[in-house]
């Protein structure tokens, strides 16, 4: 009786961090959206200070960014997948699918790492205008955040191999795939604003 | 070799003012005495063990608490500086450029790293016990805060012996502050202190909006919140929307500093009016942040003391609320003179003054509620009291401002120093030392000093208004902020030296109240009394004092507004019986050393980062330092074993040593 009380507890008690977790990560992504919308704004405003250097429509290749908007998209598709199958209670189906995720996460900073360099060797550098510190940075801060989702993503993968689904380890699975899908919403943006209205 | 060494250290080290050589002196020594003392009483572990790895909201809101008092110690010494150089003209005492330093490490530390912590002190003294939590809804999290912002602000204070200081304005305006005109470490410890302080600010955020939102005691609807409760709730959704701005506006800066980019620059097609946009668009908010909590506290302050229920609850929740949110259209007011244009600026105008109406509310809604209260002049009420007049002639004042075509007039005039410093003084400080002393007694047990504290009081108070008043009409009389020395065909002279002499009326204030902690902690009278004051309303009153670490034995159940009053009238009731309280065991967070180590970790990373302009192998630790970060991230991710549950017997034990029947 009394462990089953002490069980109970335990109980609650996880289910109210997770829901305090939840709102907790819900929010911080709200900053993390105001901290790319002050990115676009300046990358907005910059956008024709070239300086005489290169501009978008001169720099940017469309098979590679719209490779990278696929390879990005797909992988937030297979992270809805691994919630669906934790959700299910497959642990390896889940595992599966993260290792899919985390695949596409880093053939896609493989590609910005490359299209970086090549601009950069062609002389299209941070310091080369005002235009281009506003690109890099915006378009690398997002590169970032995969980055370090990345990282994450495998530590919760060896989480989950030794710990297997519970509570907590649900819980963070669900914050990544938040994190994750947010991530491709802003790419939908940079996509449109820096890309296709850069090309145009 | 030899010669080697000496240039390092001619470049590593701040050199030259005697000054600074008697701050290295006493810094060294400082350091060396707290390492002394703490290994010859054998103390290390329990500093490690209460305070360092702590995640007890009490304990962390003291470590703020004690930081905020350090810094307005250093802020205050840079403030008399400048009036000593100003007092007379032609003082020889600060050239020009040690003069821009002090002015820019005055407000930044006044404002970052004095308003900012002393603010998160009363947050983590007060906010969860006001809502019958145990702590706040990340406790970890809030460690984290707390050691981002004391290495923060410790990185920042290392620019006086280290490198040389920022001295480009609290602000730090391009291109000022641009590698071309500042190529010194100085600007970059501005940046690095700066930001590694304010992720823990948005961080503490996040934090008290969710636990005001999710921790708060059954029965507590979001319209029984007491008012300081209500005041940090605006506090955070603003801090939330603000903050990532101020972290774009530095790291957009830092990488025109340290890639060469073009964002801010002259050259290159960059725009320094894009930075001076961006940083009011958090630096105002800003403003409100420090001044919505002080308004909460002075709420609590004057319901208690004049035992009345606060009047116009709705009023004032709701002014709250207009005002976060208008604080974020008036940013253009700070730069009026800088050619937006006539609709930009009007506008800009009309939103300024639009807070003037909620604030006002505000003030109407405490003098209804002193109105026929029986008002009892306590020690905070005091405060309370200096605060409406002073915070007045400032909002008037704050109005003249916003004229835009008179701003023409008045911009960055001594006008509007005056005007500034009344603000935040009035309007931030005191109400903030009247939170001060009305909850010390429920966080220590004893009560300040009331002589001393009167003595501080009145020095504080007449200081101010002998300091301030006098830059009203210097202002007028044509003389600029910022400005470092002048000649006697000013005719300035007399008003600036009366205004020294207050500056230093108020330094002989803060003597006083460092005195009066000192003798408080030596000599006061200690009681375990829930309701300190005997008139308290709000939670918070009806635990003991100091609070245990879990806070309440058993989770409230909330009535109504001024819950703690409800339950003291009830008792009155003939017949009354105490409930038996149904314990069970409370379930709380483990300490962690891990906040302290990423803390350090930042300051490595901030330090090397910053260093690397003079000495570019700096960048070694700037990378470990980062790296370091990363891993206290991961070593916390993987730590499953967080929390612990405190068995019935021991709050048992607990319950009855404070003299509370279970
Ligand atoms: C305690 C008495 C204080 C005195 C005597 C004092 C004095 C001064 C002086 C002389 C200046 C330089 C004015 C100039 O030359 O332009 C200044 C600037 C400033 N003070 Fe204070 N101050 C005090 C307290 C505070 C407090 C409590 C705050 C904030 C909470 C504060 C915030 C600032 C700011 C933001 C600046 C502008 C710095 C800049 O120009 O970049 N001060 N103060
Ligand atoms: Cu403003």
């Amino acid at each position: 009786m009394a462990q089953a009380a002490a069980h109970d507890h335990h109980h609650d008690h996880t289910e109210h961090e997770t829901s305090l977790k939840m709102l907790g990560f819900w929010i911080f992504l709200i900053t993390d959206c105001i901290l790319f919308g002050t990115l676009f704004a300046t990358f907005v405003v910059l956008r024709t200070h070239t300086d005489g250097g290169p501009t978008g429509k001169e720099l940017f290749e469309v098979p590679i960014f719209v490779a990278e908007t696929f390879i990005l998209l797909t992988s937030s598709f297979t992270s809805g997948l691994a919630v669906l199958a934790m959700n299910k209670g497959n642990r390896n189906a889940l595992i599966g699918w993260l290792v899919i995720t985390a695949l596409l996460g880093l053939a896609f900073v493989g590609l910005e790492v490359n299209e970086f360099a090549t601009l950069a060797h062609d002389g299209a550098t941070i310091s080369r205008s005002a235009f281009l510190s506003a690109f890099f940075t915006l378009v690398g801060t997002h590169g970032l955040h995969v980055s370090i989702g990345l990282l994450w993503m495998t530590g919760l993968i060896f989480q989950l191999l030794r710990r297997g689904i519970t509570g907590v380890t649900k819980r963070k699975i669900m914050i990544i795939s938040l994190y994750w899908h947010f991530l491709d919403a802003v790419w939908i943006f940079l996509f449109t604003v820096v890309y296709l209205m850069g090309v145009m | 070799m030899l010669e080697n060494i000496k240039t390092f250290a001619s470049t590593f080290f701040v050199t030259g003012d005697p000054m600074i050589y008697g701050a290295d002196v006493s810094i060294v020594l400082v350091s060396l005495a707290a390492l002394f003392v703490l290994t010859y009483f054998k103390k290390w572990g329990y500093v490690w063990r209460e305070w360092i790895t702590t995640v007890d909201h009490k304990k962390i809101g003291t470590m703020y608490f004690t930081a905020a008092l350090l810094m307005l110690f250093r802020g205050g010494v840079d403030a008399l500086l400048m009036r000593v150089q100003l007092a007379a003209p032609d003082m020889k005492l600060l050239h020009s450029e040690h003069y821009n330093e002090i002015f820019t490490t005055h407000g930044t530390i006044m404002i970052l790293f004095m308003a900012m912590p002393f603010m998160f002190a009363l947050f983590n003294w007060v906010v969860p016990l006001q809502i019958g939590a145990r702590d706040v809804a990340f406790p970890f999290l809030n460690s984290v805060s707390f050691w981002l912002f004391f290495f923060g602000a410790m990185l920042f204070n290392l620019s006086f012996v280290i490198g040389g200081s920022p001295d480009a304005g609290w602000l730090s305006y391009p291109p000022l502050s641009e590698n071309a005109f500042s190529h010194g470490p100085g600007q970059n410890f501005y940046i690095w202190g700066v930001q590694i302080s304010g992720i823990g600010s948005l961080a503490t955020g996040i934090n008290f909006l969710v636990t005001i939102l999710k921790m708060r005691a059954p029965g507590m609807k979001l319209m029984k919140m007491p008012m300081f409760t209500w005041s940090v709730l605006a506090a955070c959704i603003i801090i939330i929307f603000a903050f990532p701005v101020l972290t774009i506006s530095l790291a957009l800066l830092f990488m025109d500093r340290f890639f060469g980019a073009h964002f801010f620059t002259i050259d290159g097609g960059g725009n320094p009016m894009m930075y001076v946009n961006l940083i009011w668009m958090w630096g105002h908010p800003e403003v409100y942040i420090v001044v919505l909590p002080a308004f909460g506290i002075l709420s609590e302050v004057v319901s208690t003391f004049s035992k009345k229920s606060i009047f116009g609850y709705k009023s004032m929740v709701f002014a709250m609320m207009v005002i976060s949110v208008v604080s974020y259209f008036t940013w253009v007011h700070h730069f009026f003179t800088m050619g937006a244009g006539a609709d930009v600026n009007t506008f800009f105008a009309i939103s300024t003054m639009a807070i003037a109406i909620p604030t006002g509310v505000k003030v109407f809604n405490w003098l209804f509620t002193m109105f026929r209260g029986r008002i009892e002049v306590s020690q905070p009420m005091l405060w309370v009291m200096g605060f409406i007049p002073c915070f007045v002639v400032g909002g008037a004042t704050g109005v003249m401002l916003a004229v835009a075509p008179a701003d023409y007039q008045y911009h960055n005039s001594y006008f509007l120093v005056a005007h500034f410093h009344q603000t935040l003084i009035g309007g931030v400080v005191f109400p903030y030392l009247a939170g001060l002393y009305y909850w010390w007694p429920k966080i220590f047990g004893f009560k300040l000093n009331d002589r001393l504290g009167k003595w501080a009081f009145w020095l504080w108070n007449i200081g101010f208004y002998v300091c301030f008043m006098p830059q009203y009409a210097l202002g007028f009389m044509g003389m600029t902020r910022r400005l470092y020395t002048y000649g006697w065909d000013m005719g300035w002279a007399p008003l600036n030296m009366v205004s020294t002499v207050g500056a230093f009326l108020m330094g002989v204030g803060f003597l006083f109240q460092g005195w009066q902690i000192i003798h408080g902690i030596l000599y006061a009278e200690r009681s375990n009394a829930t309701d300190s004051w005997g008139t308290g309303r709000s939670l918070e009153w009806s635990i003991p004092s100091p609070p245990p670490v879990y806070n309440f034995a058993v989770v409230p159940q909330v009535k109504g507004f001024d819950d703690w009053y409800l339950t003291k009238e009830e008792m009155k009731k003939p017949g009354y019986k105490a409930e038996k309280p149904q314990l069970e065991s409370i379930h709380m967070p483990k300490n962690s050393g891990i906040p302290f180590v990423m803390g350090a970790c930042w300051f490595l990373a901030g330090f090397g980062l910053t260093m690397e302009t003079a000495f570019s192998w700096m960048i070694v630790p700037g990378v470990i330092g980062l790296i370091g970060v990363g891993l206290c991230m991961f070593a916390r991710s993987f730590s499953y074993d967080t929390d612990y549950y405190i068995p019935v017997d021991e709050v048992k034990r607990t319950e009855a040593s404070l003299g509370r029947v279970v």
